[in-house]
């Protein structure tokens, strides 16, 4: 499935469709820290603080290139949406990567198992978001 | 600056003849350089001391036009965040009989926040704090708690004088600084 985004065109993509992230993640601090290593190379990026939240926004806007979530969250855990998001037939195709500040590989390979495009340990720096450029849907 | 002076002996008359020239005409730059100096200076002591590590030069790196404020703004986000889990740590422990699990997620927490600015001493008290949850020594959480609020103390009356001063090197340095 090819995109009007041109060849290794990593980052924004098409004027008018940016490439939308979706970033997960309780903590503010992570939150403006990912939103900003998103934004720098361009994509359009929206944060929500929960599972439940981003279930939400994605129920009015499915057209989501990518989606970032913590592991750790109260309520909903990464592992949980990244499930709930692979069993739902619209969400599917939906590149789900999961950020950790814990290396436990049980968990990187559940994750991974379950579909996740990636794992990510915290902090995330610039070049595994680089990394992430040829994921997006 | 434009002009790159070297501290060799050989020129250090003109190195004299050229400081009293500038101080006298661009008092501004004095400054401004002064300042800067402080600031790298600041700068130097808190990762040489172990306050902080890689991670605040990376915030460093993502703060650019569309973003000049980047730095400080996550920095006030996280203690903002870790004053209220320090609170809620604080009365966890008073608590009896110690609900481990719940201290210990706390501590996550903060761990998982000191740790995204870069606060490396922070980190690693937060790191032994768990170490004494897991093994349910509640004489050794409250002591390592101890360690852990100091740390947040002391990181945060450094960070407030670092971004104080660098509140006042911004105006002066964009008039001065000639493009480098």
């Amino acid at each position: 499935m090819s995109s009007p985004r041109g060849p290794k065109a990593c980052g924004g993509g098409a004027a008018d469709r940016p490439i939308h992230v979706l970033a997960v993640d309780d903590s503010s601090v992570d939150r403006a820290v990912i939103a900003r290593l998103l934004r720098s190379s361009k994509y359009r990026v929206t944060t929500v603080d929960s599972g439940k939240k981003a279930l939400e926004l994605l129920g009015l806007e499915p057209n989501v290139n990518m989606i970032i979530t913590d592991y750790w969250m109260p309520e909903m855990t990464g592992y949980e949406l990244l499930k709930i998001v692979k069993e739902s037939s619209e969400l599917r195709e939906i590149p789900v990567v999961i950020m950790s500040s814990e290396n436990v590989p049980n968990r990187i390979n559940r994750c991974l198992e379950e579909g996740a495009e990636d794992f990510l340990l915290k902090p995330v720096r610039p070049s595994d978001v680089a990394r992430l450029c040829n994921r997006m849907r | 600056m434009a002009l790159h002076i070297s501290s060799a002996p050989p020129i250090s008359a003109f190195h004299h003849l050229l400081c009293f020239f500038f101080h006298d005409t661009y008092p501004e730059m004095e400054y401004a350089s002064s300042l800067q100096r402080q600031l790298a200076s600041m700068k130097k002591n808190l990762f040489d001391q172990g306050y902080l590590d890689e991670q605040f030069y990376q915030l460093e790196e993502l703060q650019d036009e569309s973003s000049p404020n980047f730095v400080e703004e996550v920095v006030t986000l996280f203690f903002r965040d870790s004053s209220r889990l320090v609170a809620n740590i604080d009365q966890a422990l008073q608590k009896y009989p110690q609900d481990f699990r719940r201290l210990d997620n706390f501590m996550h927490q903060l761990k998982g926040s000191a740790s995204s600015i870069g606060a490396a001493k922070m980190k690693n008290e937060c790191t032994s704090f768990r170490e004494f949850c897991n093994k349910e020594n509640r004489e050794g959480c409250l002591r390592s708690f101890q360690k852990v609020k100091k740390e947040h103390a002391v990181l945060k009356q450094k960070l407030e004088n670092y971004f104080q001063l660098l509140r006042q090197d911004g105006p002066v340095d964009k008039a001065t600084r000639s493009g480098n």
